[in-house]
């Protein structure tokens, strides 16, 4: 199983490899002319070894991070919370969907302008916004999850002699989560995207905001180790739910 | 183990049904498909709301929500929680009533012992067969030592074979576990089988409450019509051949059915039961008698005959393919096989 594993790792890399040097070797031999507009691969690797030394990327880095951290976590505990208590009791399901059904579609980033108005350009703001983002999906699949639950099981636990509240949590929210993590992947990933469109914007720090500075300095090689870093962060929280889903749900899905 | 009654439930299709079942009985809820079987079973369970009133020992429990009412359900989907395995799922009930820990493992032990599903305690659902899923399922619901166990066509995700093992297995431990058990099903065999009385239900409604046997030789219209209305012979001659095996006769007909009782008095056997064919069938000649085709009724994709045997009409059904290629007329000579194992009878003494 493990060596099947690095294996398969080795053959995933084997195109990166080639990407990369395809685009060295186009880079290097001049096809696309000005050498300025398109740095090869090793000048972005040198750039980012410069910027982490000399402590520009660090703390852009670890600022984005923070806010997507703590944005994405109270945002999605908030909707996972909600979606539970509306996915369980059909009253407060119909008392708030109507107005949610009207919130949810506004994008995020349409709520910055209001937001600047509202917190003014501090840590408040691109928070705020992963807040939003992240709250309304995850509620959405957290409801989804919770009312797919086949009521046969529901029926089985009662009479068993377990409560409702009992229910809720033995069975009902184990059972949806299958629902709740996609919501909580696809999420984790948008929340890098939109932290990243807010800080290009309206917030004076972040990779966002150095993507912007790169921009006006000219500085491609920065532009593309902000953009590889954004994938890479992306990718990771993606797949660090992937593996968290598989770890509580494989043995029995 | 506690008696229950039901005074004029109506819910979905089910209209006034007025049923009781008795401390320690089962009784077996038969009747077809779309009949309202599972829904009285919810309505006993107290998972939906009905009009009418349940009592178990005479007590009303209608405001009674089904957690409290201290039932074991086997559903007709098993419904094992999937995200536990079989021990987890077998210690649910005791879990959520709050019993120490020792006291579940204890209890979980004995249920897989008693069920036989030991080496499965730590697989998943989804590792299990029909049949093991069934065990554990019926443990499950066993476990908080319900006073009423109610059975939702127990064997329908079973095979052949696993369904007769487990039939006569659970018949005796409901015996001895003495508890109050409605076993529904819409198959009169398995009903005759397991069934100390029949309550055969037909479109929300109670066609016939009584004894096996005098569902199957006294069906009202509705019910023959579900579960065919039987040939049935009285018989003049009765001699014992061994333990389980008596010879009868009656008129020209000469029998051999099994019976342990007293002297047979009546002999019956559905139309389905009885096989038709125009050649001299091959073995021994018992059972088999020869007779003449009086009259053939085609319905659908059957084929009803009346043959005569002596003074004595003997209806058979069998499928149209079938009677086709054996090219018979009226007034044809045939030979009928009864199946022996599908011979009812009643006894002297009953």
């Amino acid at each position: 199983m493990k060596r099947y594993k690095i294996f398969k790792l080795k053959w995933e890399i084997i195109p990166i490899i080639i990407f990369l040097g395809i685009w060295e070797i186009i880079a290097r031999i001049n096809l696309i002319s000005g050498h300025f507009f398109f740095p090869p691969f090793s000048a972005v690797v040198t750039e980012f070894w410069y910027l982490t030394v000399s402590g520009v990327l660090g703390p852009n880095f670890l600022s984005s991070l923070m806010r997507v951290l703590i944005g994405f976590s109270a945002g999605s505990i908030a909707g996972l919370l909600m979606g539970i208590i509306m996915g369980w009791s059909e009253v407060t399901n119909k008392a708030f969907s109507p107005i949610i059904s009207l919130i949810y579609p506004i994008p995020a980033l349409g709520w910055l302008p209001l937001l600047m108005l509202w917190f003014g350009i501090g840590e408040i703001l691109p928070i705020a916004i992963i807040f939003i983002c992240s709250f309304f999906p995850i509620l959405y699949n957290t409801v989804t999850g919770i009312k797919n639950v086949d009521k046969n099981y529901i029926f089985a636990a009662r009479t068993l002699g377990a409560s409702d509240l009992k229910i809720l949590v033995t069975i009902v929210v184990p059972l949806a989560l299958p629902n709740i993590f996609t919501g909580l992947r696809l999420e984790s990933g948008m929340a890098w995207r939109v932290i990243i469109a807010a800080e290009m914007v309206a917030i004076p720090t972040g990779i966002g905001a150095l993507l912007m500075k790169a921009e006006s300095l000219i500085r491609i090689d920065i532009i593309i180790v902000c953009l590889i870093i954004l994938g890479v962060m992306c990718l990771s929280f993606e797949n660090f739910f992937t593996f968290l889903e598989k770890k509580l749900t494989n043995r029995w899905r | 183990m506690s008696s229950i009654k039901l005074k004029n439930i109506s819910k979905y299709v089910c209209k006034n049904v007025n049923l009781e079942i008795f401390d320690k009985e089962l009784l077996v809820l038969l009747g077809p498909n779309g009949a309202g079987k599972s829904t009285l079973l919810n309505i006993i369970a107290g998972l939906i709301d009905y009009q009418g009133s349940v009592f178990f020992d005479n007590k009303p429990v209608d405001q009674l929500p089904a957690n409290k009412r201290k039932i074991g359900y086997l559903f007709q989907e098993l419904n094992l929680f999937p995200h536990f395995d079989v021990t987890a799922n077998i210690a649910y009930g005791l879990r959520v009533q709050k019993q120490s820990r020792n006291e579940i493992m204890a209890r979980v032990e004995n249920l897989l012992q008693i069920m036989k599903i030991k080496h499965l305690s730590a697989y998943y659902p989804k590792q299990l067969s029909g049949g093991e899923k069934q065990r554990v399922a019926l443990a499950r619901a066993l476990a908080n030592s319900p006073r009423i166990l109610l059975l939702d066509e127990p064997m329908n995700s079973v095979d052949y074979q696993t369904s007769k093992y487990l039939r006569a297995e659970f018949k005796i431990l409901q015996k001895n576990l003495e508890i109050t058990t409605i076993y529904v099903t819409h198959n009169f065999y398995e009903a005759d089988e397991m069934a100390d009385r029949i309550a055969v239900l037909d479109k929300g409604k109670l066609e016939q409450v009584g004894l096996p046997n005098e569902i199957f030789f006294h069906p009202t219209k509705v019910v023959s019509d579900f579960i065919g209305e039987p040939n049935i012979l009285n018989c003049d001659y009765y001699h014992r051949l061994s333990f389980g095996l008596v010879e009868v006769k009656s008129g020209d007909i000469s029998l051999v059915v099994s019976s342990e009782g007293e002297k047979v008095k009546k002999v019956a056997i559905l139309p389905e039961d009885i096989y038709l064919s125009n050649t001299k069938p091959p073995g021994p000649d018992i059972n088999r008698i020869k007779g003449k085709l009086i009259e053939i009724e085609e319905k659908f994709s059957t084929v009803c005959c009346i043959v005569l045997v002596g003074e004595r009409y003997l209806r058979v059904k069998l499928p149209k393919e079938i009677f086709v290629n054996m090219n018979l007329n009226i007034n044809d000579e045939v030979w009928l096989i009864l199946n022996l194992r599908k011979l009812k009878t009643i006894e002297a003494n009953k």
